[in-house]
This record gives C-alpha cells, structure tokens and sequence, in this order.
C-alpha cells in the first residue's frame, strides 16, 4: 500500500470547559480539560466562583459570632465543623464541656455525617444514572434536618455546637425519637444497597475508575472515607479521639482497590457505623447540665437573667463584646463526613480571632482530580468528582 | 495508643529532630501538646524531606500549608506547615518567616498536596513560592489585584461587581457603602481615663521613693 497517497489529517487535541453550570459539577466547579479525542490528558479546575472570603471575615468577628460562619462551609455538614471550631476554642480556654453537652455534640456529629453520606451517594448515584436512590435519600434527609430543627430551631445552618458545650439541652423525647429512627434507618441503607452495590450498569461506571493507590492517596493529602477507601485504616474518631469518642465502640471500615466504588463502600459502610454510636450515645447520655458553668464565656439561662442584676450584665458583655481568648495558638483536627476538617486558629488575647485557618479536606481531594482522571475517558469526569464528595462551600471557603 | 505513649513519642520525636537538625532549626518547643518547630526559610525543603523520610519521624502526610500576616514584624509572613505521621500518631507544626520580597523554597517536590495550598498562600498573601510548577492564583476572581488576606488589605475590598444592563456585561466599580465600614474597640472600654495631664511629659520626673529605712 501506498502509504504516500493517504490524506493527509491533522490531529489537534482540543479543550472542554466542564461547568461552571453543569449539574455534575456539583455547585460551581469549572473544568477546562485538555482532552485527546474521548481522552482526558489534562485536567485544569479552577475553583474560587464560591469565595467569600470566611477566614477574612471571622478575623473580624468575636468567637461566638464566628460559628455561624462554620455551618455556611460544607453545608450539607454543618454541626461537624463547629464541632471543630468550639474544640480549639474551648483548648485555647482551657475548659471542657460538660459530660452531656460532648455526648450530645457526638450524638449530632454523627447524625450529620448520615446526612452528609445519604446526600452523597444520592446524587452520586443520580450522576451515574440512577434517579431513585436521590428520592429516597430525601426523604431520610427530611427525617434527619427535623431532628436538626427540634434541637435548635433551624434546618440547616444550626449554630448549635458553641464554645463551651451546646446552645441548649435537648427537647424531651427526641432521644428517643431518635432511636426510633436508628432502629428503622438500616433498612433503607439495605434498600440502598440493593438498588445500587450489584447494579450491573452502577458497578460499569465505578468499578477501576479513580483508581488511587495508598502512597498516592497519602500524597496527594487525601483523608476521610477517600483515604480509608484506598485501604489506609485511619480514623481521628479512633487514633486522637475527641469529645467521647475513646467511650464508644466502632469500627472503621476501609477499601481495597481505591476506585470509586470502593470509595461508595466505605461510606455505605461508615453510615452503619454510625448508627452503632448513635445507638451508644443514647443508651449512654448522662443527665446533666449542657453548657459550661463559667458566666465569663457562657451566657447565663434567661430566667436567671430576670432576676438577677449579674446575670444581666453578663449577657449583655457577652453577646456585645464576647469574651477573650489567651494568646497562643491551636491546631485541632476532627474527622468531619468529608475527611479531615481542622482550624488553626491564632490568638492576640482579644475578642477576636488574629487568624483562623481552615482546613477543609474538599480542596486537596479535588486538587488530586487532575492526576485521578489523566487517561481516563470525559465520562467518567462525573463519576470520578461524584466519589470524592466535593462541597464548593468548603472548598472555596 | 493511649495518650501517653504519644507523648513520649511526641518527647523523644522532638528531640531526635532538635539534635538532627540543628543548624536549619531556630526554635522548637512543645506547646499545649503540639511540637513547634520554626525554621530558616532556605532549609524548608530539606527540613521537610528529613521529617518525611527520616524513621524516628515518618511524616508522611503534608495536613495543611497556610499563612498568617503579622504586620507589625520586619518579615511580616509566617508560613505553617503542619505534618501528621501516621505510624507514630504525631503531629508537627513546621514554621517559616517570610517578607514581601523573600521567596520561599516550594515543598512541591516533596508532597505533591502543596502545589494548591502554596497557590493558595500566594493568592491570599503573596508570599512568592520559588520553584513552584504553576503558581497562579486559585481562589480570587480572573484579573483580580491585590492579596486579600494581608492585615492592611480592608474587609470590604476595593471593588464590587454586578450586572449592567446597558452594556449587557458584569461590570467593576469601586466599593460604594451606604453606611461606613463600623468596627468597635472592645480592648478597654472600662478602664477610664489615665492619670496623665497635657504638658504633664514637660515636667521634671518625681524622685524616686526611698525604700526602707536607713
């Protein structure tokens, strides 16, 4: 054959401009992929449409005010990452909370991450096909921000979790709707499971796709369910426990191959788990108050404050002034739904943070996507961003 | 493990690196539990192989790279690194000072994970990362100016944006506030006024009081 006379074509690779608008992208994530035909060669996100500048805004707020702005991060977890930012409040302070109020915040931690896991498969299921589990989901989730709304009032953005133990105690028979809960919620992950673990198309889209070894997951700064999925056995509820977590009985499960649907497992997995220390919680909670016996950084309760002149005065400096914090400085880490979620937080000795620094585990996992989806074809894009369980939110602080 | 064999081995990892590598380290303490160690800007990359590689430390994992501007300093930036190792359940807190103008040796090539957080150093502080592969900005908008993090950058920024309908197109205006950017000193509301007079700095010092009796 006359190799010469063949036409002569020019092979180019071109760009694809994944988002910022794509409902795969979960939020406002934009690709630019570099892409060889089918074949991605070069992922590029850039990230920041999201940035409102939390950590610049906290550094002008006084402690207390600075909560909310945790439960605005990773949205679909908020009561986590309080739950961080009151324990290196509460070290700099040098106080613990009160036995009830850390049951209570691991109670809610972990009722958190349930939802946090059910809204991640959901949708990860609905980007790689699959509408039902979304529906189903919901409705969970429905079951679970009422919990959120019984305990402090709002559905979301709870403000619950404070420095110092919670906002205030427990409705009466909400633990033991709770339990009620827990008992029936292992049927709907059974549910889950078998819409979705041996689902012949599920397993074609996740199955080797992602793949990421244990020395590469270390590298890259993966933690949480993504690290544990790449068969690294480290949980910080277990190896630096915080609260109470040393008191409760768990287990941690981790993965094999690292691929994505590994990375589903051990959520699947983790949910059961879940359920077991929501379970102990319960049985376990002690009586007792739920906020800090120490009028200069908790407020006093508002029957107190109409008959006591002192009492009044302390409400009033709190919430105008706060309360001040030693110098120094504090790295806490706590292992959120996502992975490793920390503040290093910075103090001058006023009323404000001189800086705090969070560490939110979203932003190394969606810096690992580039060397994740290289060789990978433009389809398995959703599937891969999908098992990460990204949250713009927290990514973009 | 139980709380005190990580301290022992927070201990003894503290002074095995305090004797390593004493000519990059300039101070290192244990502080509420957590081993600080504060090092030469130029010896951060070999600092940071020895913590990874060497096995009295085995620091695999690069947690979190950040800023922090104290202003008043002559090297005004500080950059924190902190590293976790797995096997001994430690962590170290590596620091660095920085000024505007002093780049910093990039840790790229030690853990992959810095490439985004030094990008993210430079775009929130400027603080120049040498050797760097890509160092754009990463979180503040296309064409943004300035650093946004920085002590003297002020919270409500110099720009805001919205949607022009005669041009049809975002637009950037300078920052308009209806009311002024409010902020209070609460450092000492209650402490009244001090015992000075003006024209009282003229004045001769009172002698100083004799002590005891002689």
């Amino acid at each position: 054959m006359d190799t010469a006379l063949a036409p002569e074509t020019e092979i180019e690779n071109y760009t694809i401009n994944f988002g910022p608008q794509h409902p795969a992208a979960h939020g406002v994530l934009r690709l630019v992929l570099e892409m060889d035909g089918e074949v991605i060669d070069r992922v590029d996100p850039h990230i920041g449409l999201l940035h409102r500048g939390t950590e610049k805004l906290i550094e002008y707020k006084t402690y207390l005010q600075a909560v909310p702005y945790f439960d605005r991060l990773d949205y679909v977890s908020p009561m986590n990452q309080e739950q961080a930012f009151s324990l290196a409040v509460e070290k700099l302070l040098g106080i613990e909370p009160p036995p009830r109020a850390k049951y209570i915040r691991m109670l809610f931690a972990e009722l958190t991450r349930i939802l946090n896991h059910i809204m991640n498969i959901a949708s990860y299921a609905m980007d790689v096909g699959a509408m039902t589990p979304f529906l189903w989901t919901f409705e969970e989730r429905e079951k679970l921000m009422g919990f959120y709304d019984d305990v402090c009032g709002a559905r979301l953005h709870a403000n619950y979790v404070r420095p110092g133990g919670v906002a205030q105690d427990m409705p009466a028979g909400l633990k033991e709707r709770i339990y009620a809960w827990a008992e029936a919620f292992p049927k709907m992950i059974d549910d889950l499971e078998g819409l979705l673990t041996e689902n012949r198309i599920f397993k074609q889209r996740t199955v080797d796709i992602g793949v990421v070894s244990e020395a590469e997951a270390l590298a890259w700064g993966f933690t949480g369910p993504n690290l544990r999925a790449s068969g690294v056995p480290w949980d910080l509820r277990k190896s630096q426990p915080y609260d109470g977590y040393e008191q409760i009985e768990f287990d941690i499960p981790i993965g094999k191959h690292g691929d994505c649907y590994d990375r589903y497992l051990v959520r699947v997995l983790e949910m059961r788990e879940s359920i077991r220390i929501i379970k102990q919680c319960i049985e376990k909670m002690p009586s007792g108050p739920v906020r800090v016996n120490d009028r200069k950084i908790m407020a006093p309760p508002r029957a107190e404050m109409k008959t006591s002149m002192e009492a009044l005065i302390h409400h009033f400096k709190l919430y105008t002034e706060g309360f001040k914090v030693p110098a120094g400085e504090i790295y806490v880490a706590t292992e959120a739904p996502k992975g490793e979620f920390a503040v290093y937080l910075v103090s001058d000795g006023t009323n404000k943070p001189y800086r705090c620094r969070i560490r939110a585990p979203g932003f190394l996992h969606l810096a690992g996507m580039d060397a994740m989806l290289r060789g990978h074809m433009l389809a398995d894009v959703p599937a891969v961003l999908g098992s990460i369980d990204i949250v713009f939110g927290e990514v973009d602080r | 493990m139980t709380q005190t064999d990580t301290s022992d081995a927070l201990t003894q990892t503290w002074a095995h690196i305090a004797q390593t590598l004493s000519d990059d380290v300039i101070a290192s303490e244990i502080a509420r539990g957590e081993m600080i160690v504060t090092v030469k800007r130029d010896s951060i990359v070999k600092v940071l192989t020895f913590l990874r590689d060497a096995t009295a430390c085995e620091f695999t994992q690069l947690v979190d790279l950040c800023g922090v501007d104290y202003l008043e300093r002559a090297e005004r930036f500080e950059v924190v690194y902190h590293l976790l190792s797995m096997k001994k359940n430690i962590r170290v807190r590596v620091k660095l000072t920085a000024g505007e103008d002093m780049p910093v040796p990039s840790v790229t090539g030690v853990f992959p994970c810095a490439d985004w957080l030094e990008r993210e150093v430079w775009d929130m502080y400027g603080v120049f990362f040498s050797g760097h592969p890509d160092l754009r900005r990463i979180l503040t908008d296309y064409g943004f100016d300035g650093h946004p993090l920085r002590k003297d950058f002020p919270l409500t920024g110099y720009v805001e944006v919205r949607y022009d309908e005669d041009q049809k197109r975002v637009i950037y205006e300078p920052v308009k506030l209806t009311q002024d950017f409010r902020t209070f000193d609460f450092l000492s509301p209650w402490e009244g006024i001090q015992r000075l007079l003006p024209g009282d700095e003229k004045a001769p010092a009172p002698p100083p009081v004799k002590q005891g009796g002689a």
